[in-house]
């Protein structure tokens, strides 16, 4: 399978830390691809530099043969790459609705002329994109939120509506960094089904960071460890799982053959 | 409110993401603007015209252009003096240069050199936010000002210093000038306001005003679903300027008939600014009611003890309004920080409930 996405070589420091030392993974079309290690491992780094927030010091990011290593987080949203933060980052003042037609921002043309008459030409733009908007509703079983600001929303609803916002870009690559970071098991296996449906509907391409180890081996097609900002492995669940490198990495030095399910 | 939604069904989203969705609104809104068109011609004396409601449609203008900043968008802006003199002066100067050109027209110019002078003054946007932008955009405020007081050239060379509004008409009727009647003054401020109203009302409801409210609400995701935030702010203030813009040539043109630079100081700034705040920020609605109450409340303050019979000196009666005047700001704010906006939103929620608490 070809990747959609390839990371070559990139390394990024911070004055004196290097986040992330020469990581080079390639991310397969269709595919969950994980990514995970300790804390500070560079996990969040490697997403930044991918939706253009950070460009790396050295290395190159190809999506789909193009390089993107040096475009703006903008100009990415346009090419189809969405993603979600590690502590939600909604629009708190602004309606689920509206979340979600903001999602739809970049496929959205009408500029500030037609938005001043509105009828015609902004109205259609809007009731168009409206329907998908209202599909992704109700994949996602927000229904009755829909008028809801988001900053009234508990924690758990607040995840599944930035879960919303991305996929309202109909992306091509979906970034999610720890989706269930903090939720409770019921809250996180109805995550982790989503991410699947995603997956599996729309065949679009995840690279998901998360600390539960539980989630990340059932749901993931291919992991990859990272620590210290060095890649210490990369493969199925399986492999990574028994890997001694990364055994070291979570546990210490230490005799034990398996990580420990989280 | 005394009606409730209740059986009106949308069967397309065009018509759930109307204006008014509902139908006793639509109808209430229809009959208020056609009331306000009519009624006060008809049987408003010159005082109420010309001291009341007159500056309250001008001002309403400059706060809706304001509120589009920094109630939507998030850009915290002291320099509304500053444009609006701009639109003023402008209008001098185009009314003076073109006398053919039709005054509607003057006004809707003038605007635009004040939707450049405000992109100008918004890149500093860019890299500084809150109040030190506030801070920066006091540059405007000065530097404006200073440049209208130093350079002759935009007075005409008159030794006063003074922009006056010459005669011009619309349909006929004299609107601006020492000869325009109070009545036609009011509609044409009227017009102005209710169209822009409406403008603004589509803006913030589209793709735009979203992008706005992005920016505002947190910057770092509004740029990764794709909003350039250089250009969605710079866009702010082009529009807001615009509107501050033919508010300031209103002033001079329909309100106060001539001006010098003292008029748009930054007094006037802080006064739109007061007037979004309580009104409400993010609300059309809220700089209307906000302008209403900064423009009616001291006049409703002069006269109480007049109608009550209460005599008291004229320069006590002055502190007393303004103490007052403060105590009810102070109130306010602390009844519903987000302003009277947000206050009859929560009245019309109680009232859909009534009689029930939940």
């Amino acid at each position: 399978m070809s990747a959609i996405l390839e990371i070559a070589d990139v390394s990024r420091s911070f004055g004196g830390v290097q986040a992330v030392q020469k990581v080079s993974v390639d991310i397969p079309r269709g595919e969950i691809m994980s990514i995970i290690g300790p804390n500070g491992a560079g996990k969040t780094t490697v997403l930044n530099m991918i939706s253009g927030f950070y460009h790396p010091d050295h290395g190159r990011i190809l999506l789909e043969g193009t390089d993107i290593t040096h475009l703006a987080p903008s100009e990415i949203a346009k090419l189809r790459v969405a993603r979600t933060f590690q502590n939600i980052a909604l629009f708190s003042g602004m309606t689920v609705l509206d979340n979600l037609m903001l999602g739809r921002h970049v496929l959205m043309k009408s500029g500030v002329l037609s938005s001043f008459i509105y009828w015609g030409l902004a109205q259609r733009e809007e009731v168009a994109h409206r329907k998908r908007v209202e599909d992704l509703i109700d994949f996602l079983k927000i229904q009755d939120l829909r008028r809801r600001p988001t900053g009234s929303l508990a924690y758990g609803l607040r995840k599944r509506v930035e879960l919303g916002r991305a996929l309202a870009l109909d992306p091509k690559i979906l970034l999610l960094d720890e989706p269930m970071g903090g939720m409770n098991q019921e809250e996180k296996e109805d995550m982790a089904r989503f991410i699947l449906d995603v997956n599996e509907e729309w065949g679009t391409t995840i690279i998901l960071i998360e600390h539960d180890m539980g989630v990340v081996m059932d749901i993931s097609d291919r992991v990859a460890v990272l620590d210290m900002g060095l890649k210490i492995a990369e493969g199925k669940p399986d492999e990574v799982r028994v890997n001694p490198a990364v055994v070291k990495a979570y546990l210490g030095e230490t005799k034990t053959s398996e990580v420990r399910h989280g | 409110m005394i009606y409730r939604e209740a059986g009106q069904f949308k069967t397309t989203y065009a018509a759930d993401q109307a204006i008014f969705p509902i139908l006793q609104d639509r109808i209430f809104v229809a009959l208020a603007v056609v009331g306000a068109f009519v009624i006060p011609v008809r049987f408003a004396n010159e005082y109420w015209l010309q001291a009341v409601l007159i500056p309250f449609l001008i001002y309403a203008l400059a706060a809706l252009g304001l509120n589009l900043l920094t109630g939507y968008a998030g850009q915290l802006s002291l320099g509304t003096g500053g444009f609006m003199a701009v639109g003023a002066y402008s209008a001098f100067k185009l009314a003076s240069a073109f006398p053919a050109l039709n005054i509607v027209l003057v006004f809707l110019l003038s605007g635009l050199v004040a939707a450049l002078v405000g992109v100008v003054f918004g890149i500093p946007s860019l890299r500084i936010k809150g109040f030190y932008l506030a801070v920066a955009t006091l540059a405007a405020q000065f530097f404006l000002i200073w440049l209208f007081n130093k350079v002759g050239w935009f007075v005409n060379y008159a030794p006063s210093g003074t922009i006056t509004a010459p005669p011009r008409t619309v349909f006929g009727v004299m609107v601006t000038g020492p000869d325009a009647a109070a009545g036609a003054r009011y509609v044409a401020a009227l017009a102005f306001v209710a169209v822009f109203a409406l403008i603004a009302k589509n803006l913030v409801r589209g793709r735009v005003g979203r992008s706005w409210m992005a920016i505002r609400d947190r910057d770092i995701a509004a740029e990764i679903i794709g909003v350039r935030p250089l250009r969605t702010k710079l866009l702010a203030f082009a529009i807001s300027s615009f509107y501050c813009g033919i508010a300031g040539a209103e002033l001079v043109f329909l309100y106060l008939g001539s001006a010098e630079t003292l008029a748009f100081d930054i007094n006037l700034s802080f006064l739109v600014l007061f007037m979004v705040i309580i009104g409400g920020l993010g609300s059309v609605l809220g700089s209307f009611l906000g302008a209403a109450f900064i423009v009616l409340v001291p006049i409703f303050l002069t006269n109480v003890p007049h109608t009550v019979g209460l005599n008291l000196p004229v320069a006590l009666a002055k502190q007393i309004e303004l103490m007052i005047f403060g105590g009810l700001i102070l109130f306010f704010l602390i009844v519903e920080p987000h302003g009277l906006a947000r206050l009859w939103q929560i009245t019309k929620e109680k009232l859909r409930l009534w009689p029930f608490p939940h």
